[in-house]
Formats: structure tokens, C-alpha cells, sequence
């Protein structure tokens, strides 16, 4: 699992260390370290402004980092940036896919981007995983906020990503349609050993889905483990107890004792 | 069957395609948008049509170079439409807020402006080609007339409209929807100073410098010289072609450099409406 200061294995999906990213006065990351292996699935938490956004950003080379490395299946994000960007993808509610475009249409193209070797037939293959026939042919605009995320996940996927990011994978999704996403996202990391690295704002997915979770505050980390881990350390039934006493600065069960004696 | 994906660390034909074809079926699900892009050079046209005829029936000068103004007004629309073709079709992934899907994506930088070029001359070929077509018999010019000149007057308004789209996704990549305007307005600023309508002698003295730096300039004179003295003027489109080297040079650099910024400014994860 996870390290403080990570060194990198060959069984590394994304290694992550000293990344810093300073915005005028505000040091947005300040010097963060991870590791998320093959086949594992890590969660970013964090406050509004806590520096995920930016860290995500980072990983998938849209922000330049002001110091430290990132290394992606083996390789150097600062490498050939295009070739790593098709063994990976990237879903999330806050970014949409033209409207006026079919969802068939939206995924042809996409697939054609990716390299997909078979669009169609992996389109077809999608839709069943994904229920999206109904919908295929009509307008991605006209579609529920459902829907929606599953056409997104659907492209997320279209090129078997061996390190898939999520943002915010089932917010603003009803608990049925999220569970149902849920257990697509795990059947998918079981499937083809994929890395998932997921940043949210609601625990209970983070508990369920994530083996380790790093939780950022001021761009740093501020509590790193697994969940199980977490709970213990702090004395808390739920991750969201847990994030409560981190964001607050409230300290581990012993930091809690220690503080009232 | 095979999805493995095919990556290629070098310049992909297939993900310019791809982008290409995006453009096409948001053409063919948006009629408004298809009619759009014939309806200005068509009313343009027409009014510029009228006032040649009205002009030439007053000026035996204006007689003698029949179509002189529609002439003008086609090229001054290539020029224009082929940089809001280039900045309208990366404008319209930031409406959609598709822009972070594309730059997550392999489709590299390259790729992505090779595909807005290839977008933008679809778009001028959807407006322009009718609205010459209808000029024919409506005024009796014929702009195909013009022949090997049109081509080369057509290539070198294609590549100033190509350098300025360049400098305005740049600034849109840079500063977001913030600089949308720019790219409806940018290209007026050219429309006085490069003298579509009218000989770089009409100016005073001290803009023709500004205008002669400007490459239309040397298309609108040459175009001229065909039209009214029926000479091809090589010196003026060697002139336009090497201003536009530079100026494409200049695009190019611009854009680099305001993309290099925007990644460490981190607007790039800002964008959208």
C-alpha cells in the first residue's frame, strides 16, 4: 500500500512524489507523495481547495508541476505525454461531451481518439455493460444526470484504461443509479486489474471502493492509510467522523486523549 | 476481437480524422449551424453587389473592373471566415465543456490545431462556394475566373486567418471564455488598414507602413492589378507569402507560449462556460 515517500515498483500504476504546485502566495500542493499499485484503488480527499483538483491536473499533464515527479506505468509523465494519456482516461461529472452529438457519435469519436482498435464493437460491448442501448442514438444533451454518467463512464472505458481517474464518479446520482456505478467501477478493477484513483466527497464510496486514501489539507497530506487504518487511528465508526477531525485539526484518538488529560 | 488501443507516439492522421468527423456530425445534427455559415457571405454579397452595380452605372472607372467589390468582399470573407472557422470550431468544445475530455486525451496540440485548419476549410467551403456560385448570375462575375491568381490569393488569406486564429486560442486556452470576443471582432481591426476595398494610396502617408506589414494588404493591391490592369503581380505575392511565413511563425509561437503559460497557471482545469 501506500508510503509516505514512495519508491517505485514495477507493479507502480502511478507514483506521485514531492509534487508541488505554487499559485502566487498559495502553495496549492506542498510536496505530496503517493503510491497507487496495479490493481488498487486509491481515494483523494480534501476540504473545497484542498488541492485535488490540481493534483488530478497534474497527474494527467494539464498543470505544470513546480517541483517533484510523476511517473506512470513505469514511464515519465514529462515523456511522451500522448502515448501515456491512451493507457489511461478520466471521468467526471464537471466535464460534459457535446450535446448535438449522439452518444453512439460522442463514443465513435472518442474511440477514434483513444486508438480503440474495434469502436464498434466496443461500443456495443459498453452498451450492454452499461444499459446505454436505449439511448444510443439520441442526443447526449437530452439524457438524465444517470445516464449521463454512465455514457462518461462508458468513455472512460472505451480504451481499457490501465490507470482510470475519477472526479466525483457519483455525485448528484441517485443512491440506486450509485451503487449500480459502484459496482461497475469495482467489476472493472477486478476484471482487468486496473488502477483506479478516485477523488470524492462522499465516504461511504470511498469506503467501499478505495484500498487506501490519502486526505489533503493545505496541499499536504494530512492522514494517509487505509480505510480500516484511518478509523482506528482516529477512533471513528466512518471515514466521514475521520475527514471531520482531520479537516477540523482534531487530531488521532491518542492526539484526542493526550489533549484531554 | 481486438480493442486493444493503437498508440502512436508519433502525429496521428487518425485523431485529426476523429476530430473531424466530431465537427461533421455536430454539421449534420445542427442545421442552424450549416445555414449560418452560408447566410452572412450570401447577405454580404449581396449588398456589396448591389453597390457595385449601382457604382458602376455612375463611374466608367468602376465599369471597367466589373465585380471590383464583390471580388473584394469574397476574399475579405475568406480571410474572415477561415479564422472564425479555425477559433469557432475550438469554441465550440468550450460551449459543449468537452474542452477537458480532449486535453485528457492523446489528441496533442498539433493534432488538435491540424484538425481546426482542416475544420476551417470545410466551413469556407460550405459558405463561400454557393455564395460564388450565386454571384454569376446575379452580377456577372465570376471569381473562378480569376484562375491560378485566386488560388494564390486564396492560400494566403487561408494562412493570416490561420496565424491570427492561432494567437486567439492561445488567449482563449490562456484567460477562458474571457476572450471569447476576440475572436468574433480580432479580425477587423485588419479590415480598414489592409485596404480591401481601396488602393494603399487612399491611406495617409504614415499608416502605409502598418499597412504594407500586414499580408492581405498585398493580396487586396494584387487583386487589383489582376482585376483593373490585368497584370499578376509576382513581387506582391512573394511579399504576401513571405509576410505570412513569419506571421504563421509568429501564430505558432504565440500559441505555444500561451499554452506553456496556461499549463502553469493552471487555467487549462478552469475551462469551460
Amino acid at each position: 500500500m501506500a508510503e509516505n515517500v514512495p519508491r517505485e515498483g514495477t507493479d507502480d500504476a502511478l507514483v506521485v512524489r514531492d509534487l508541488v504546485k505554487v499559485f502566487g502566495a498559495v502553495r496549492a500542493v506542498d510536496g505530496l507523495s503517493f503510491r497507487l499499485p496495479r490493481g488498487g484503488t486509491l481515494g483523494l480527499l480534501g476540504g473545497n481547495g484542498a488541492g485535488k483538483t490540481t493534483t488530478i491536473g497534474m497527474i494527467m499533464g494539464l498543470v505544470e508541476p513546480d517541483g517533484g515527479t510523476i511517473r506512470i506505468l513505469g514511464r515519465d509523465l514529462r515523456g511522451d505525454r500522448s502515448a501515456l494519456l491512451a493507457e489511461m482516461n478520466f471521468e467526471s461529472p464537471y466535464v460534459d461531451m457535446p450535446h448535438r452529438l449522439t452518444v453512439r457519435q460522442n463514443l465513435t469519436v472518442f474511440g477514434r481518439l483513444y486508438g480503440v482498435a474495434d469502436t464498434a464493437g466496443r461500443i456495443a460491448e459498453l452498451s450492454r455493460d452499461f444499459a446505454l442501448e436505449p439511448f444510443l442514438d439520441r442526443r447526449s444533451g437530452a439524457l438524465s444526470a444517470g445516464q449521463k454518467t454512465r455514457v462518461a463512464l462508458a468513455k472512460a472505458l472505451l480504451n481499457r484504461p490501465k490507470l482510470l481517474m475519477l472526479d466525483e464518479p457519483t455525485a448528484s446520482l441517485d443512491p440506486d443509479t450509485a451503487d449500480w456505478i459502484r459496482t461497475r467501477l469495482e467489476d472493472y478493477r477486478r476484471e482487468t486489474g486496473a488502477a483506479l484513483l478516485i477523488a470524492s466527497h462522499n465516504m461511504a464510496e470511498v469506503e467501499r471502493l478505495c484500498d487506501d486514501v490519502v486526505i489533503l489539507t493545505a496541499g499536504r497530506i494530512a492522514a494517509h492509510g487505509t480505510p480500516g487504518d484511518l478509523m482506528t487511528r482516529f477512533g471513528r465508526d466512518g471515514l466521514e467522523e475521520v475527514f471531520l477531525d482531520v479537516v477540523r485539526g482534531r487530531g488521532t484518538a491518542a492526539e484526542r486523549a493526550e489533549a484531554a488529560t | 476481437m481486438s480493442t486493444t488501443p493503437r498508440t502512436s507516439s508519433g502525429f496521428s492522421f487518425g485523431r485529426v480524422g476523429a476530430m473531424v468527423l466530431r465537427y461533421w456530425y455536430l454539421l449534420a445534427n445542427s442545421w442552424p449551424r450549416a445555414v449560418e455559415l452560408v447566410y452572412w457571405p450570401t447577405v454580404n454579397m449581396l449588398t456589396w453587389g448591389f453597390v457595385q452595380s449601382y457604382v458602376s452605372a455612375k463611374s466608367s472607372y468602376f465599369a471597367g473592373a466589373a465585380g471590383l467589390f464583390v471580388a473584394a468582399l469574397l476574399l475579405w470573407d475568406v480571410l474572415l471566415r477561415s479564422q472564425q472557422g479555425f477559433a469557432f470550431a475550438f469554441l465550440e468544445e468550450m460551449w459543449s465543456r468537452n474542452l477537458g475530455n480532449l486535453l485528457m486525451s492523446p489528441l496533442k496540440p498539433s493534432e488538435f490545431v491540424a484538425s481546426l485548419m482542416a475544420i476551417s476549410l470545410i466551413r469556407l467551403a460550405i459558405g463561400m462556394i454557393p455564395v460564388t456560385l450565386i454571384a454569376i448570375p446575379l452580377f456577372g462575375f465570376n471569381v473562378w475566373g480569376l484562375g491560378a491568381a485566386l488560388a494564390a490569393f486564396f492560400a494566403n488569406l487561408l494562412i493570416t486567418g490561420w496565424a491570427i486564429g492561432f494567437l486567439i486560442i492561445g488567449l482563449l486556452l490562456r484567460h477562458g471564455l474571457g476572450a471569447e470576443a476576440l475572436s468574433w471582432s480580432l479580425m477587423f481591426v485588419l479590415l480598414p488598414i489592409s485596404c480591401v476595398y481601396y488602393p494603399v494610396a487612399t491611406l495617409p502617408v504614415w499608416i502605409r507602413p502598418i499597412a504594407w506589414a500586414l499580408p492581405p494588404t498585398h493580396v487586396f493591391e494584387g487583386m487589383r492589378a489582376v482585376m483593373i490592369e490585368h497584370v499578376f503581380r509576382f513581387d506582391l505575392l512573394a511579399s504576401a507569402m513571405a509576410l505570412n511565413a513569419l506571421w504563421i511563425a509568429g501564430g505558432v509561437f504565440a500559441f505555444t507560449r500561451l499554452l506553456a503559460a496556461a499549463r502553469r497557471a493552471g487555467s487549462l482545469v478552469q475551462q469551460g462556460e
